[in-house]
C-alpha cells in the first residue's frame, strides 16, 4: 500500500498544477471572444455541423475494439505472472509462451485479412 | 480513523453519487463515462484493502473492456447518442429500482457484518490471501489447462470479429445470402435471395 504514495502525491501535484493554471487563466486572461474562438476545434479544419454518416461509425472501429479488449485481457494475465516468475520458473515461461503463440496466431490472422489496414 | 479509512469512505461516497448520475443521466454517452467513475473508485476501494490485482483486473477489463464495448455498441447501433428522453423511466419503475436497490445494499451489508462479526484484518501484513502473487501462483500452478484453452478462446473472438466486420471475409456462400455488408456493417443489399 505504502509503494502507491509517490503515485498520490504525484497524482496530487498534477490536479493541484491543472487547478491553479486553468483558475488562474480564468482569473487573469482577458476574454475576448470571436467566432473563430468559439468554434469546435477540429485541428484546423473547418467543423462540419453534422457528422459525415448520420452520427455513426463504421463498423472498422469494432475490429479496433476487440484487438483492444484482446490484448487488454492478455495483460491481466501477463501482470500475475511476471510478479511471481521466479517461483514459477521454466514451467511458466513455457506455459505463458504457449499463451502468447496463441495469441500471435490471432494477430497474424488479423494482419493476413488486412485487419490492421484502414482502407 | 485512519487516512485509509477516510479515503475509503471518500471513494465510497464517489462511487454511490456517480452509480446515481449512470442511472439518472439521460445521456447514454454520459451514463457510460459516469460508469467509468463508479468502476474507478471501486478499484480505489480495492487498493485500499490492498487487493492490488483485483483493483487492476478492475481498471483493465472493467474500464478498459467493459466501457470500451459500451461505448463502441453506442457509436455503431442506432443508440441515441444525444439526450434521450427513453432513458426518463416513469415515477413507478424509479420507486421499484430504488427498492431493489436498497435492498440488495441492505442484503450485502448484512450478510459481510454478519459474517465477520467485527473481526478485523491486517491490511499491512502481505500475507494476506489474495495478492498478485497468490494469484499468478493459483493461475499457473492449479489452473494451467483453463488459462491455456482461454488463449483459443480470445482466437476465436479475434477471427469472429474479422469475419463479422469485414466485407471480403464474410463474402461466402453464406455471406453472399446475408447479402451485401456496407460500411457501417448493415446489409445494403441481397443478391437474387426472396426474403
Amino acid at each position: 500500500m505504502n509503494s502507491y504514495v509517490p503515485i498520490l502525491v504525484l497524482g496530487a501535484l498534477s490536479l493541484g498544477f491543472a487547478v491553479v493554471s486553468i483558475g488562474a487563466g480564468a482569473l487573469t486572461g482577458p476574454k475576448r471572444y470571436n467566432r473563430a474562438k468559439l468554434d469546435a476545434y477540429e485541428c484546423g479544419i473547418e467543423p462540419t455541423p453534422q457528422p459525415v454518416g448520420g452520427g455513426r461509425f463504421p463498423v472498422k472501429y469494432y475490429l479496433t475494439a476487440m484487438l483492444f479488449i484482446i490484448f487488454d485481457i492478455e495483460i491481466v494475465f501477463l501482470y500475475p505472472w511476471a510478479v511471481h516468475f521466479d517461483a514459477l520458473g521454466i514451467f511458466g515461461l513455457v506455459e505463458m509462451v504457449l499463451f502468447i503463440v496463441t495469441l500471435l496466431a490471432a494477430y497474424a490472422y488479423v494482419w493476413r485479412r488486412g485487419g490492421l489496414e484502414w482502407d | 480513523m485512519t487516512v485509509v479509512e477516510v479515503m475509503f469512505a471518500l471513494l465510497g461516497v464517489i462511487a454511490v453519487g456517480s452509480a446515481i448520475l449512470v442511472v439518472t443521466t439521460q445521456h447514454l454517452v454520459h451514463a457510460a463515462l459516469w460508469l467509468v467513475v463508479t468502476l474507478g473508485s471501486v478499484a480505489g476501494c480495492y487498493l485500499l484493502l490492498s487487493a492490488e490485482f483485483v483493483a487492476w483486473v478492475q481498471v483493465l477489463i472493467y474500464i478498459g473492456a467493459v466501457v470500451v464495448l459500451l461505448l463502441f455498441g453506442l457509436m455503431l447501433t442506432r443508440a441515441p447518442i444525444g439526450q434521450s428522453d427513453d432513458l426518463d423511466s416513469p415515477l413507478g419503475q424509479r420507486i421499484a429500482a430504488a427498492v431493489t436497490a436498497a435492498s440488495a445494499g441492505a442484503v450485502l451489508v448484512a450478510s459481510v457484518v454478519t459474517s465477520f462479526r467485527g473481526e478485523r484484518i491486517d491490511l499491512s501484513d502481505d500475507r494476506v490471501a489474495g495478492s498478485t502473487g497468490d494469484v499468478g501462483a493459483a493461475v499457473f500452478r492449479s489452473w494451467v489447462l483453463p488459462f491455456e484453452v482461454l488463449s483459443l478462446l480470445l482466437l476465436a473472438a479475434l477471427i469472429g470479429a474479422i469475419v463479422l466486420s469485414r466485407r471480403d471475409v464474410s463474402a461466402g456462400p453464406a455471406g453472399a445470402r446475408m447479402g451485401v455488408v456496407d460500411e457501417f456493417g448493415e446489409i445494403a443489399e441481397a443478391d437474387g435471395v426472396v426474403r
